[in-house]
């Protein structure tokens, strides 16, 4: 998971802050100094973690902070809002343009994930009713522009490409293209370079001078080192960035472009990318992500996915099913097939609070391995519709012959049998404790997932 | 320029951020002090090679000056790269091991280190000693990466096996084995699809190729190279383990060294993982591959001695 050893390491250290019941100016810089440490390691630029530090111990070392009744919490609440600061506080957005189209173009070293990044943008704005246009400038690296328009027809977006000319003319042209067919965003894709060859980033200035861009995006590896400054810092003296995309954000990187950039560059972070899949791309919540790295969970982002993910009448269903309570395996099936389309589980685990702690105590018992999902999806498909609106009836043949359709085993049904029978008595439970809640007149959102 | 020439020239950069700066500190001093130290570690961190390899490089350079009784500031230079070169040093065979006919190289690495660009260059190398090289497009995943590799073949002039985009990369590496037996090629250098060491199923897939490799031809595969970029930090240190666990790997491409002043990720790999770095690619054009040499490689940062 990203950010796990920094996040492993803070919360280590606050943990024995928490132990203390008072705190001393010498406690607070125990732990800072562990602090440093813990974020040098992550990557983190060196000057950054200097003023980082600096900024806290200020806040932290106060009559007010250390009289206060919980102290340690004081301090983790000061660090959590520096590091939400370090990453630009809240969420910043893409800047639509008054008079369309938009004009976005990405920029970036060799392999950050522009290409992608590019298409997956399309596919994040197409969900919002905007019809783009992608445009390939990386007229260099062999195959690239095959590999937009690969991606542009997989999205079914149209792709502008006038094969390997220069670049600035073909933004140009693109943007002339996008007017007369009303797109209403261009999606401008450029080769990669470093920031220290002086003729490509010429290159890109005569790009922007030619179109004007509402927004040019820095795409930056979240892996990348203590260069990942230097890179941010040269492309932005040279181009004014807008913001910046953070891509393999679903690795183990230890976060340090993600903590220093904003603060180097004053460039938000404006998405990051997660996945593969072009689907697998997030605003960036610099708040969220702080509370993610102290492990307090990102409910809110949780929320919304499901929200995003989750067919509202096919919610509602469910939730009428809860409270009638005969719940039945066809509406496990549509609860395992909905809580899928939110995405690789243990992502979405990682958003619970606590939920990295949990995970490690119970390590083996809790590997959600998304193959289980596609196996039960089979089991519950083989069986025929009395079956999956009564389960009771499940004999030993039964077993066998879903078995054998699904190609499962005997225990594996069983087990699945199991599991479906343990979430059928809690969402008895739960119908019940809606309808005791109600008579008190509150009434409160259900949790609705299985295995969780 | 020989391939020695080019590691340096694309050294150049991290020199100024090492030999430079440490220079610099020590400029107009006339003692050593705990400032000097510190200054000492804060450049070394910024090159890249990692807080704890940092502070054991200083602690170092401190016992030496100390059990001489040295206080002189021009000391530090040499001492410090005295204890770099023992750190990078090491037997490191980095010609690569190609015994047999057809012998096998992997390519792997995570997404966007440069694997397809390395192998074109690779497959020129090894044909210009006169090799016959087939290359085995198995990264069937991302969106035109076949196409990629085929223009590198053709640059090469070396032929490519593959099938369709979406199909088993096992199934091509399969193909490309039987294609490389029959018609009696040299090498064969298998490129896959870049991956996150984390995402277990894809290291599993992995797995997999290198299993079909193995069974074809025994001892394959003979070399598997894991493409770094230089501009990764310290998850470099993770990456080589966790692909070295899924494939054995033998050897490390470091990719983009041209670009970054951190070539101090040289330094942290080797320390913590002894796999050799073998080769380092210095820019995009075919001829840009460098074959790696610890001593070239501190002589670059500090200057000839």
């Amino acid at each position: 998971m990203a950010f796990q050893s920094l996040s492993e390491r803070l919360q280590e250290t606050f943990k024995k802050l928490k132990g203390k019941g008072r705190l001393t100016e010498a406690d607070v810089n125990e732990a800072l100094r562990e602090v440093r440490l813990a974020l040098l390691e992550a990557d983190v630029n060196f000057k950054v973690v200097k003023e980082f530090v600096n900024s806290v111990r200020a806040k932290a070392v106060g009559d007010e902070v250390l009289t206060s009744l919980t102290p340690a919490q004081h301090v983790v609440k000061i660090v959590r809002d520096e590091l939400a600061s370090l990453m630009g506080g809240q969420n910043a957005k893409i800047q639509i343009a008054h008079k369309p189209p938009t004009v976005i173009m990405m920029v970036g070293l060799q392999g950050s994930g522009k290409t992608t990044t590019s298409a997956k943008l399309a596919n994040h704005f197409k969900a919002q009713g905007r019809r783009s246009l992608l445009v390939a400038g990386d007229i260099y690296r062999p195959a690239a522009i095959k590999q937009l328009q690969v991606l542009g027809d997989k999205l079914d977006v149209p792709v502008f490409q006038m094969g390997e000319q220069k670049p600035p003319a073909i933004a140009r042209a693109a943007l002339e293209s996008a007017r007369r067919n009303g797109q209403d965003l261009v999606i401008i894709d450029t080769a990669g370079r470093l920031h220290i060859n002086d003729e490509l980033m010429q290159e890109l200035e005569q790009i922007k001078a030619g179109v004007e861009p509402h927004e040019i995006l820095l795409v930056v590896d979240a892996m990348t080192g203590q260069d990942a400054v230097a890179v941010a810092d040269t492309f932005h003296k040279r181009l004014g960035l807008s913001g910046v995309v953070l891509t393999k954000l679903d690795g183990d990187t230890r976060g340090g472009a993600a903590l220093s950039v904003r603060q180097v560059t004053g460039c938000p972070i404006k998405f990051a990318g997660i996945g593969e899949k072009l689907d697998a791309l997030e605003p960036f919540h610099p708040d969220r992500m702080a509370d993610r790295i102290l492990g307090m969970g990102d409910v809110l982002t949780l929320i919304e996915k499901a929200q995003a993910t989750m067919d509202a009448d096919e919610a509602k269903r469910l939730q009428e099913k809860l409270k009638s309570a005969d719940f039945d395996l066809n509406d496990f099936l549509s609860q395992l097939r909905q809580f899928k389309k939110m995405g690789p589980i243990d992502q979405v685990m990682g958003m619970i609070p606590g939920f990295d702690k949990m995970s490690k105590k119970m390590k083996g018992q809790m590997d959600f391995d998304e193959k289980d999902l596609v196996f039960a999806e089979a089991i519950i498909n083989s069986m025929n519709a009395r079956e999956r609106a009564n389960p009771e009836i499940m004999d030993g043949s039964r077993r066998k012959r879903v078995a054998r359709g699904s190609g499962t085993s005997v225990q594996e049904v069983n087990r699945l049998l199991k599991q479906f029978e343990q979430t059928r008595k809690l969402v008895r439970q739960f119908s019940d404790w809606e309808k005791t809640a109600k008579k008190g007149g509150k009434k409160r959102r259900l949790p609705k997932f299985p295995f969780m | 320029m020989g391939i020695f020439g080019r590691l340096k020239q694309s050294l150049s950069k991290t020199r100024e951020a090492v030999s430079g700066r440490v220079e610099a500190a020590i400029y107009g001093r006339a003692t050593v002090d705990e400032e000097l130290y510190e200054k000492l570690e804060e450049i070394l961190i910024q090159s890249d090679v990692g807080v704890g390899t940092s502070m054991e490089l200083v602690e170092g350079v401190r016992a030496v000056l100390k059990e001489k009784r040295w206080d002189d500031p021009t000391k530090l230079k040499p001492i410090l790269r005295e204890k770099l070169a023992e750190m990078v040093a090491g037997e490191d065979q980095v010609a690569l091991n190609l015994p047999g006919k057809p012998s096998v190289i992997m390519v792997v690495g995570v997404n966007g280190t440069g694997k397809t660009t390395t192998i074109g260059k690779l497959a020129h190398v090894l044909s210009q000693d006169g090799k016959r090289v087939l290359l085995a497009a198995a990264d069937t995943f991302r969106a035109a990466a076949i196409d990629q590799l085929e223009v590198w073949g053709r640059r090469a002039g070396v032929e490519v096996i593959k099938q369709s985009e979406g199909s088993d990369p096992a199934a091509v590496v399969y193909d490309s084995l039987q294609a490389a037996k029959s018609r009696d090629y040299d090498v064969v250098i298998v490129d896959t699809a870049g991956r996150l060491h984390t995402k277990v199923n894809l290291m599993e897939e992995l797995k997999k190729v290198y299993r079909v490799l193995g069974r074809e031809i025994p001892g394959a595969p003979h070399e598997v190279l894991l493409v770094l970029d230089a501009t990764t930090g310290q998850n470099a240190i993770s990456q080589a383990k966790m692909f070295g666990e899924a494939t054995g790997v033998t050897g490390i491409v470091l990719t983009k060294l041209d670009g970054t002043a951190k070539g101090g990720i040289v330094v942290a790999i080797k320390r913590e993982l002894r796999i050799p770095v073998k080769l380092v690619g210095t820019g995009e054009g075919i001829g840009d591959l460098a074959y790696f040499d610890a001593k070239e490689f501190i002589d670059a940062i500090f200057g000839e001695q």
